[in-house]
């Protein structure tokens, strides 16, 4: 008798999703998948909206990230405007990038993965939280809220709130930085690097215990996009786009961003909400690619800061196909997100006035990307001549991850669930493949404590025939 | 012209028999608030926030509408006054499209400020949901109806301040909205000076200056007043 086992909702990640397996005869998993449960319509909405509007509306996609959106966005509009924005307000909006993507990143592995980490995916799921790992390293929990803190300060700081600030404007940003400002940032910055470095000085050491679950956790051949800089650098910001197979081949590089129709497409699939991207000259489902820190750590040749070169010489010696890395390749992107601000704000042209390209619209189309925590954002914007917008299409850097998610649930149920017995730690590992990619599927997090995740044995006629409840 | 004496919210306050409440009760720092309201612009009586009780009276009466006179005895800020003021907030609220945190004027709207001022934290009445457009077409200026509230200063700075007379309100009832010329898109208008008036009196998001984002759109409605002194003066 085949067996489904659906796991609803994945806990410890941003948003709404299950997970399914199916089981034979024997209880040996045959299929799984993962399922985005929720439907947003933003694409639909901002139809009819002023293209001035777009980066605050689709900021509200996220309340992780809204600062990503802004920058996907404002870069379309940047497009619609036909305009090059100063220097200064493309430094500016480097510096809340990464602090958006640090304090992302510090959320990600201190507070959602880190109990997984360190208290063992066999835990006790009471147990298996950030309260459970306060316990046990209040060091660990200490320094993650504080790189955690430190990156919403500097948006803050930046932008005059946390969350959803609307500093980024097409054009360029609203307001000037201030050498008040920027000391005060600066003043922050070593004590985050030096939180940052422990960290990964720490999961270094620790990552050799997951021998298996490296082995499992979507560990196979795809392709990885991200953009790079000139000089093969990380590029979080600018930069173009680049196609790496896991063999090293380059398939596309300095693809700029209008070019993205030709490099991806997208497959709808009956049982998710979420759409399935893929590389178009290769085809679906073979397309199948990752973005994110592992893809942006496998398509550079360094990071190109110092302590983040040092750790990617560690992450060189790793399986690098493994989706387990994405917690490793996050670490040194926490380094270099701190690392990188210190250097921008010591440019001499931080402070300039001159924030802001004033422009009627343009053109009639525009195409953003820019690097979120999770991946390549895309944002593209048709307007008519009035400059309302006439359509919209948001590639979200999750949904590029998809089919790599979808297919390391299988991978990691074959290898550790066995329908004849269920126990939680096998199915926790199903969500912790998940929780690797760090996927936001919208705007909620469900970071702390019990969720009531139910699991249930349903047999082909709809009897449930075991279930086990956290 | 006779002076006349009166209370308001048990003051003794006095004034010209020609004055309105509202001017004398501005004139002595009472509070009334007000939305279709510019001073300087003729008096519409359209929002109905500045009702106010006068004993001898059941009906609840518009300050900006109604002429004080001897003896009067004025309560402005009753239980009563400020629910109803409430649920005229939420009417409006429920009546368009608001969506503040996106909206050009969050931080500058007299709307959103009505609405603190009041308490309002949440709307009683079933939002409507209606379907508006954004007439983007003029060169320099926008119109969301989403936004709109019907104050209709526009129309008449337009036509007492300006001159042009490019706004009107057209349709009824529920459908009712701010027009240009003959129902024709903004940037098609013959009578439109594209003096931005309309946008500065605008007390919401509805009326814009293009290229604002979020929150940017301020809006500076002094300016009629100052006008129309300065016009008299002179005439």
């Amino acid at each position: 008798m085949t067996k489904t086992i659906t796991i609803d909702p994945v806990t410890r990640i941003e948003g709404h999703s299950k997970i399914s397996i199916q089981l034979d005869d024997s209880g040996k998993v045959t299929d799984a998948h993962f399922h985005v449960t929720q439907v947003r319509g933003f694409e639909k909405f901002v139809e009819g909206r002023p293209f001035h509007e777009m980066p605050s509306l689709t900021a509200r996609i996220c309340g992780i990230c809204p600062v990503s959106h802004l920058l996907a966005s404002a870069k379309a509009c940047d497009g619609l405007l036909a305009v090059r924005i100063p220097p200064t307000a493309t430094k500016l909006r480097k510096i809340m990038n990464l602090a958006q993507i640090a304090q992302s990143h510090a959320l990600s592995f201190f507070y959602l993965s880190a109990p997984d980490l360190l208290l063992g995916m066999d835990a006790d799921p009471a147990e298996r939280n950030i309260f459970g790992l306060m316990r046990v390293n209040p060091e660990l929990v200490r320094g993650g809220v504080k790189l955690r803190q430190t990156g919403q300060q500097i948006i803050e700081l930046l932008g005059g709130k946390r969350v959803h600030p609307s500093w980024i404007v097409p054009g360029g940003v609203s307001e000037p930085l201030t050498e008040e400002k920027r000391d005060q940032i600066l003043a922050m910055l070593p004590e985050a690097i030096g939180i940052a470095w422990t960290a990964y000085e720490w999961y270094a050491e620790e990552v050799h215990k997951f021998k298996e679950e490296i082995e499992s956790f979507a560990n196979f051949p795809t392709l990885f996009m991200g953009l790079v800089s000139p000089r093969n650098t990380l590029a979080m910001y600018g930069g173009d786009l680049r196609v790496v197979a896991s063999n090293g081949a380059v398939l596309e590089d300095h693809r700029q961003a209008e070019d993205y129709l030709s490099i991806i497409a997208e497959k709808v699939e009956p049982f998710s909400y979420l759409k399935s991207p893929y590389y178009k000259p290769i085809g679906y489902p073979s397309g199948i690619y990752r973005v994110g820190p592992l893809a942006r750590m496998n398509i550079i040749d360094h990071p190109g800061t110092r302590l983040a070169d040092a750790a990617f010489e560690g992450f060189k010696t790793l399986d690098r196909q493994s989706s387990f890395h994405y917690h490793y390749a996050r670490l040194i992107e926490l380094l270099y997100c701190f690392e990188r601000t210190e250097q921008l704000l010591h440019e001499p042209d931080i402070l300039d006035r001159h924030v802001r390209a004033q422009a009627r619209p343009n053109a009639e189309e525009g195409v953003g990307i820019s690097e979120a925590p999770r991946g390549t954002l895309i944002h593209h914007y048709r307007t008519n001549k009035d400059g309302l917008i006439t359509y919209a299409n948001l590639i979200i850097a999750t949904g590029n991850n998809n089919l790599a998610m979808d297919r390391g649930v299988l991978q990691v149920a074959k290898r550790f669930v066995d329908g004849e017995r269920l126990n939680e730690g096998m199915l926790n590992r199903v969500e912790a493949v998940i929780r690797a990619y760090d996927p936001c599927l919208s705007c909620s997090t469900h970071a702390v404590g019990k969720m009531p995740l139910e699991i249930n044995l349903v047999a082909p006629d709809g009897a449930v025939v075991d279930t086990l409840t956290r | 012209m006779t002076v006349v004496t009166l209370k308001i919210d048990d003051r003794d306050v006095s004034g010209r028999d020609d004055e309105t409440i509202l001017e004398i009760a501005r004139e002595n720092g009472i509070v009334i608030p007000t939305l279709c309201y510019l001073e300087g612009l003729s008096i519409a009586g359209a929002c109905r926030l500045c009702l106010v009780e006068v004993k001898g009276t059941s009906k609840l009466l518009p300050a900006c509408a109604t002429r004080v006179s001897e003896g009067m005895e004025i309560h402005t800020n009753s239980e009563r006054l400020t629910q109803y003021r409430r649920t005229i907030i939420e009417m409006l609220f429920a009546e368009g499209n608001h969506i503040c945190s996106v909206c050009v004027s969050n931080g500058h709207c007299q709307l959103q400020d009505a609405a603190v001022a009041l308490g309002v934290d949440h709307i009683g009445v079933p939002y409507l949901h209606p379907h508006r457009h954004v007439d983007a077409s003029h060169e320099l200026f926008g119109i969301d109806h989403n936004r709109c509230i019907l104050c209709a200063r526009c129309v008449r700075v337009c036509d007492e301040v300006e001159g042009a007379h490019t706004w009107d309100v057209g349709v009824r009832g529920i459908e009712a909205r701010v027009v240009t010329d003959f129902s024709t898109p903004w940037g098609d208008s013959d009578t439109c000076t594209s003096c931005g008036k309309c946008v500065q009196v605008c007390p919401t998001g509805a009326l814009f200056a293009k290229g604002k984002s979020a929150g940017e759109m301020t809006k500076q409605s002094e300016f009629v007043e100052y006008l129309v002194a300065m016009r008299g003066r002179r005439s």
